[in-house]
This record gives structure tokens, C-alpha cells and sequence, in this order.
């Protein structure tokens, strides 16, 4: 029952994205693009509970690598995404 | 389940609210800012819900991760230039590729079903290969290596061994998923994969394979978050998923190609079809393109990937208010795929104060090109070219393009003859009222802004 679940969830969630991303002028393609990179840094979550299980295992090591990892994506993507969007201006507001 | 289980899973509840208010936010320029904000708190808490989880006895190298990733991630985000953007959002795509690639890979100790373990071996392949694929996208885009299409003979025959290698490893793997070799070997091939899967891929073609690259990102995050049974990692890949699928597809169309087209034709290195195109090359100086643009009342500016390696965008801009200032109407072209990357010269325009309501898309500027006085086409190329509209045998033909031609007159700015990223030869600079000022970009406008001072 729980996979069937998950499927139902995986389902609504890709028609939600068409959805929404369908509306996105080209203007803002490039933000768009990075500012979804900085969510696909969301494995961290997932890392995360692999990172802290204080095994030291090869799965903890992994875990803790994909920390890393994801992060930099989470961070850098938020970050540089609210840099471009700062500089994006309507006329004769400065 | 207990009550702060029960919290935490409510917690990405909201974190997935915020994602999807987030990227509705992102739709309009005047509300962008906010929607990535309102994206980055979701994330926030969806990582302080999963830092509380109970299964989490040990902090320090969750601590050591953030540490190390954030800081790279800010310092890369605070300084990456503006034009550099295709390079840093590719390399990003590739970091979440692997992290989706680790947590499948670790997730294997506790792995218990088969459809687990397919999980697993999705999230491995995927996240592979978006890995690899992305640091040859980097190093192409930021021409570390040649940024040309690579093909060989038995291109094909080698990618279909390594598909069947991926195959026969996966279920092998399924079957015996205690016998570590088949883990390896999917993550080998999977690896090698997507290195083959983009070297074909020239780089006028990049807009697609970024935006395919980011789609599979969050597909990897997806086929992680099944291998580890998480509501949140579902969603918010799936959503990155179709993000970049819808991507994709704009871009596909805006070169009136398909995704099979553009992943398998190696482009870039056959269309060397030689077209007789009649007419003379007229070129103009700096001094007699001043005088044109002067008497101009409505001006169109058409950037290219050019304006980018020129760092043009500034000057760009200058020239623009001085023509403004002389009473003429500036509007910018801004083509789809001109650039390396989705919307890269909007990007670059705004970061030099253009506003974004004075760029106008394709669709936008081509009723109104027979009323512009003069067109500028800046570095751009295949994007202006009329062949893609009149030379039947052309590989552009059917191709949407800004119909600069249509223009009263075209400057063209461009360092020489050479023909474009693709290799077509553009009937454009040989049209009777097209002049070209050769020469680099930059400088020739600056030349022109002195002219007008």
C-alpha cells in the first residue's frame, strides 16, 4: 500500500510541475532553471538521515559525502538565483 | 507514530507547500524574488525537520557536510560571472546528480524489496549519469574541452553495449543484490554513460542538454527518495523533473528539431551543406554607422551568444539609452535559445540595468520588424537567419528565427566570416540592406557610443 502511495504522490507532484512551470515567461528561464537546481539539492534531506547514524560505515561515509554535496547545490542555488533576480528590473524603477 | 514523528513529516508538508508557492511565485518577474525566497524557507525547514529525526545520533558529519558544501556553494554563487552561468548551473546539476547517486548507493544496507532495489539502481543510473553528463556540458560550455560535437564511427554500437551493460547489471544486481560487482558495474557504466550520452552534442545545442540535465537531476532526487521511502524528496524531484522537461521541450521547438534529433545527430559536425547564396558581403564603418543609427527612430537590438564572450552587455546598454536619448524607440530580440543556456542574454541584459519589459520574445518582435529603422544583430547568427525560412535544404529550415531581414536595414556585428556554431552558411549577410561591422563587438559599440558623445 505505501508504494502505491508513493506512486500516487510521484503522479500528482509531475502534473503539479507541468502546471506551474508551463506559465513561466522566457524572461525567466535561467532563474527558474537554477532556482529548481537549489530544490533538487532536496536529497540532502535524504543524506542527511544517512550521514547521522553513527555507524561508521560505508553508508555513513556516503552519507556523509552526499551532505556535502547537495549542500553546495542548495546553498549556491538559492544564492546565485536571488543574485540574477535583484538585477531583473521593470522601466524607470531604480 | 509519535508525536514528533508526526511533526516532522507534517514539517514537509509545509516544505513542499512552499516549494510549489515558490515556483508559482517564480512565473512573473515582479514576484520572482519573493517565490525563491519562499522556496529557500521550504527547504530550511524541510532540513531542521529531518536534522530532529530520532535515527540521527551523531552531528558532526551532517555539521562537516554543510560546512564544506555551503561554503563552496556561497562562495561559487557570490562570484560566478554573470556570462558564466550555463558553466555553474551545469556543474550544479552534476553535484545533485551525485549526491542522488551516494544517498542510492548507501541506501543499499538497509534496502529490503525488490522494487527497493530497482529504486536504488534508478537513483544510481540516473544520478550517474547526469554526473558525468554535466562535467562535459561544464567543460565544454567553459571550452575546457572543445566545445564541438565528438562523433566516431560506431558511436551508436558503443552506447547500445553500454545500454544493454546497464541492463543486464540491473537485473543481475535485482537477483543478486549481495554480490557488491553488479553495484559496481552499474555505477561504472552509468558513469561512462553519461559522458557518451553528451560528448555527440555540440555547443550551440547546450540549452537542450542543460535543461535535460536539470530535469534528470530532479529525477534522480525522485528515484533516491523511492529507495529511501521519502514523501519530500518524491515531490520536490518531481517537480525539478518537470521543470526540466518542460524546458527542454521549449527549447527542442525553438530549433524545430526533436529530442532524439538533437541527443543522436551530432549536429554541429555534418551540416557543412554548401548553399550558393547570390549577393556581396557590404561592409560599413564604425563613422557610417553612427550616421545611420542617428537619423533611426526605432531600433532593435538582437544579442547573441557573441555578446556574451564579448561581455558586451554593458556597452549594449549604454549605446541603448544614447539612442534613446536621441528619441528612438530601443527594443530587444531576445530568441529562446540565443545563448548556452534558457533565457542566458535576458540574464545577461538585466545584470547591466536593461529592463526586463524592454526585451521582447521572438514572437513578440516579429510583427513589428518592418517598422524598425535598424536591426543590430550582436554575436548572434543561426538565430537570424533566413535560410531557416527560405532555403528548403538548409539543416535550419522550419527553424523559428527573428526575422531581422525584414528590418529597413541590419547592422551585423561580427568578429569575421566564419559561419556559426552549426557551420550554415546565413544568407543574411549578403542581403542588399544588410552592412556588416566587422570587428569585436564590444569595441565596435564603444566606437559608436564616442561617436554619439
Amino acid at each position: 500500500m505505501e508504494l502505491i502511495f508513493l506512486v500516487f504522490i510521484l503522479m500528482l507532484s509531475i502534473f503539479l510541475g507541468f502546471e506551474l512551470i508551463n506559465k513561466v515567461p522566457a524572461t525567466l528561464h535561467t532563474p527558474l532553471m537554477s532556482g529548481a537546481n537549489a530544490i533538487s539539492g532536496i536529497t540532502v534531506v535524504g543524506a542527511i538521515s544517512l550521514a547521522g547514524t553513527g555507524q561508521q560505515d560505508l553508508s555513513n561515509w556516503l552519507g556523509a559525502a552526499a551532505v556535502a554535496l547537495a549542500t553546495v547545490n542548495v546553498v549556491g542555488g538559492y544564492m546565485v538565483t536571488d543574485r540574477m533576480l535583484a538585477m531583473f528590473k521593470k522601466r524607470g524603477s531604480k | 507514530m509519535s508525536a514528533m514523528g508526526l511533526a516532522i513529516q507534517m514539517a514537509f508538508v509545509v516544505a513542499a507547500a512552499l516549494f510549489i508557492f515558490g515556483l508559482k511565485l517564480l512565473g512573473s518577474a515582479a514576484t520572482a524574488r519573493r517565490g525563491n525566497m519562499l522556496s529557500a524557507v521550504g527547504m530550511l525547514l524541510a532540513i531542521v525537520a529531518a536534522l530532529l529525526d530520532q535515527g540521527i545520533v551523531e552531528y558532526q558529519w551532517i555539521v562537516l557536510g554543510f560546512v564544506l558544501g555551503g561554503a563552496i556553494g556561497a562562495v561559487a554563487a557570490r562570484f560566478v560571472q554573470m556570462t558564466s552561468m550555463p558553466e555553474m548551473v551545469a556543474l550544479f546539476n552534476g553535484f545533485g546528480g551525485m549526491a542522488s547517486l551516494l544517498v542510492g548507493a548507501a541506501a543499499l544496507a538497509t534496502a529490503g524489496s525488490t522494487f527497493t532495489l530497482v529504486t536504488i539502481v534508478l537513483s544510481i543510473l540516473i544520478g550517474g549519469l547526469t554526473f558525468t553528463g554535466s562535467l562535459v556540458a561544464w567543460g565544454k560550455l567553459s571550452e575546457t574541452i572543445g566545445s564541438g560535437a565528438v562523433t566516431f564511427r560506431g558511436q551508436q554500437i558503443v552506447n547500445s553495449l553500454i545500454v544493454a551493460g546497464i541492463v543486464v547489471s540491473a537485473v543481475m544486481f535485482c537477483l543478486q543484490p549481495e554480490s557488491s560487482q553488479w553495484l559496481y558495474l552499474i555505477i561504472g557504466l552509468s558513469l561512462l554513460f553519461g559522458v557518451m550520452a553528451v560528448i555527440p552534442i555540440g555547443g550551440a545545442d547546450m540549452p537542450v542538454v542543460i535543461s535535460l540535465l536539470n530535469s534528470y537531476s530532479g529525477l534522480a532526487a525522485c528515484a533516491a527518495g523511492f529507495a529511501i521511502n521519502s514523501n519530500i524528496l518524491i515531490v520536490a524531484g518531481a517537480l525539478v523533473g518537470a521543470s526540466g522537461i518542460i524546458l527542454t521541450q521549449i527549447m527542442c521547438k525553438a530549433m524545430n528539431r526533436s529530442l532524439t534529433n538533437v541527443l543522436f545527430s551530432g549536429f554541429g559536425s555534418v551540416s557543412t551543406v554548401e548553399t550558393t547564396v547570390e549577393g556581396e558581403i557590404k561592409p560599413i564603418s564604425v563613422e557610417d554607422a553612427y550616421y545611420v543609427l542617428e537619423a533611426a527612430t526605432n531600433v532593435a537590438i538582437i544579442p547573441g551568444y557573441g555578446m556574451a564572450v564579448a561581455q558586451a552587455q554593458h556597452v549594449v546598454k549604454e549605446l541603448a539609452e544614447l539612442l534613446e536619448e536621441n528619441g528612438c524607440e530601443v527594443n530587444f530580440g531576445i530568441h529562446p535559445v540565443a545563448g548556452r543556456m534558457p533565457g542566458h542574454m535576458n540574464v545577461l541584459l538585466a545584470e547591466a540595468d536593461v529592463p526586463y519589459d524592454q526585451l521582447l520574445e521572438m514572437d513578440d518582435i516579429n510583427p513589428r520588424m518592418e517598422t524598425v529603422d535598424v536591426a543590430i544583430v550582436i554575436g548572434a547568427n543561426d538565430v537570424v537567419n533566413p535560410a531557416a525560412r527560405e532555403v528548403e535544404s538548409s539543416p535550419i529550415y522550419g527553424m523559428p528565427v527573428i526575422n531581422v531581414d525584414k528590418a529597413r536595414t541590419v547592422f551585423v556585428l561580427k568578429r569575421s566570416m566564419a559561419s556559426g556554431f552549426a557551420g550554415i552558411e546565413n544568407p543574411l549577410f549578403y542581403k542588399d540592406n544588410t552592412r556588416m561591422l566587422f570587428g569585436d563587438a564590444k569595441e565596435s559599440i564603444a566606437g559608436l557610443i564616442r561617436e554619439f558623445s
